[in-house]
């Protein structure tokens, strides 16, 4: 048989090409709940990781069992919007550990299109409109007997899409923790915002009421509550997470004003009803 | 056709003819993986099961290749084992994966390959050439293994994240090195393989 042709090379080619698309079309398919599952579990690791930072005591390595920790430790999983209302709830997996729903990156980017739309919405009509329309998740832990909040970021790095997870205090500003990811960032330059150096410097700050609410700068910031310092050679991406950190914030600002006048009153009541217990 | 010496196909790749030390090929990725075994490990694995497999599939169909879009078809069926083994990767060893992170994706572009389907299983049998393959992969991820022990243990103190190097060391004042984890240190490393081998293996010296 001539394998030279014209014909022959053409039909050859067509046919390899169908056949392999049609393997791994195959393939992805019944991978696909697997994969889905691992990034499940890595997000609810990346948000406890968060959370836990708020304690010492608590620490996540490769042996914990996330799931258990994560059901131990939430109190109430639930979407805001962009005015403070709790709008839907999201199931914790308290029965069954493979209920537990968390937002996927890509829940995360509808989001974030939102927020931008409400940025550039021209009046106010369409902007409380939008506004409405926000499901920002919102994770609550006890962690020790401390309330921690933990709110998601994201925004545009350098090559894709960078996210993470923020831990806040009772009082909605001190952030106790912090960790991030990236799609695919320079390694050894932007990827570093998702390695420990970096993100445990978040842990002590504060958002700040006024402009900016967070800075990623470069230089010396040790005494600035509301900034750290960026990563040197990585301009780009430092600077996408601080506007993306800001943003959501923003948004997010209205929901964690009133659930820390809400902390601040349950506080004062307590102290009220039962004075010995403050020792 | 000549008869296969079964012997010499797979282990002439693994030491006299190593794709790494002898050929020099598929350095980008074993710089970049051996920081630690685990993922080298996973990294040799993932290698020898892309060489052999797409040397099989390859010498199947040799003879109904059209000569003139041959590397093309070699290059849908190498990308074909790639994606398989990424794909069941990330549903399988998810964390590992993502410490592979793109270098799985490049096995494509790894000259072992390639090379050995153009070198062997275009004119050999599919058995042979999937030993052939399958011994390339292994001489691949011996190189792989020996640079990440010495990496991991000089670099972090453990193997396999078991902790090697006590504490007691620690507290008396050792440290691990940080260089070690670094790129240069892993071609340096490299070229000490290359170096004894060298010196073992009069042949290979050039005059």
């Amino acid at each position: 048989m001539n394998t030279n042709g014209n014909t022959y090379t053409v039909i050859y080619s067509t046919v390899l090409v169908i056949l392999v698309a049609a393997i791994l079309a195959f393939v992805a398919m019944s991978l696909q709940d697997k994969q889905n599952e691992n990034i499940k579990l890595e997000t609810i690791t990346k948000v406890l990781t968060a959370a836990a930072q708020s304690d010492d005591n608590v620490s996540i390595d490769e042996t914990t069992d996330v799931l258990k920790m994560y059901t131990d430790m939430i109190s109430a999983a639930f979407y805001v919007d962009g005015e403070g209302t709790v709008k839907d709830q999201m199931n914790m997996g308290k029965n069954n550990v493979k209920d537990i729903v968390v937002p996927s990156t890509s829940d995360l980017k509808k989001q974030n299109d939102i927020i931008k739309k409400i940025e550039d919405a021209k009046d106010e009509a369409s902007r409380a409109e939008l506004l409405k329309t926000l499901d920002l998740p919102v994770f609550v832990f006890n962690i020790n007997g401390k309330t921690v909040t933990v709110m998601p970021c994201y925004g545009a790095g350098l090559w894709g899409p960078i996210w993470g997870y923020i831990a806040l205090a009772d009082d909605g500003k001190t952030i106790v923790g912090a960790i991030f990811d990236h799609k695919g960032e320079t390694p050894g330059l932007g990827a570093k915002i998702a390695e420990a150096p970096f993100y445990l410097s978040f842990k002590g700050k504060a958002l700040s009421d006024g402009e900016p609410v967070f800075a990623v700068e470069k230089g010396k910031h040790e005494g600035e509550p509301s900034c750290v310092d960026a990563i040197s050679g990585a301009t780009i991406t430092s600077r996408a997470l601080g506007i993306g950190i800001n943003l959501w914030a923003k948004y997010y600002r209205p929901y964690l004003n009133a659930s820390a006048a809400e902390n601040a009153a349950q506080a004062a009541e307590d102290a009220a009803t039962c004075p010995e217990s403050v020792n | 056709m000549k008869d296969i010496n079964y012997k010499e196909v797979l282990l002439k790749p693994i030491f006299k003819g190593n794709p790494v030390t002898v050929l020099v090929l598929g350095i980008c990725s074993s710089l970049a993986v051996t920081v630690q075994l685990k993922g080298a490990f996973v990294m040799a694995l993932s290698v020898i099961i892309v060489t052999g497999l797409s040397s099989f599939v390859v010498s199947i169909l040799r003879n109904s290749i059209p000569n003139r879009i041959r590397i093309i078809v070699q290059l849908v069926v190498v990308a074909l084992m790639v994606i398989l083994v990424d794909q069941v990767l990330k549903a399988y060893a998810y964390s590992i994966s993502k410490t592979l992170s793109v270098y799985v994706g490049l096995i494509i572009t790894n000259c072992i390959v390639m090379g050995r389907i153009e070198a062997f299983a275009l004119g050999n049998k599919p058995i042979p050439s999937l030993l052939d393959g399958l011994a390339n992969g292994a001489g691949y991820g011996l190189i792989l293994i020996v640079v990440a022990f010495f990496r991991e243990l000089l670099g972090s103190g453990t193997l396999f994240g078991f902790r090697i190097i006590p504490q007691s060391f620690y507290d008396a004042g050792y440290m691990d090195n940080g260089l070690v984890i670094l790129p240069p240190m892993a071609l340096i490393l490299l070229g000490l393989i290359v170096w004894i081998q060298r010196s073992i293996q009069k042949d290979l010296q050039e005059k």
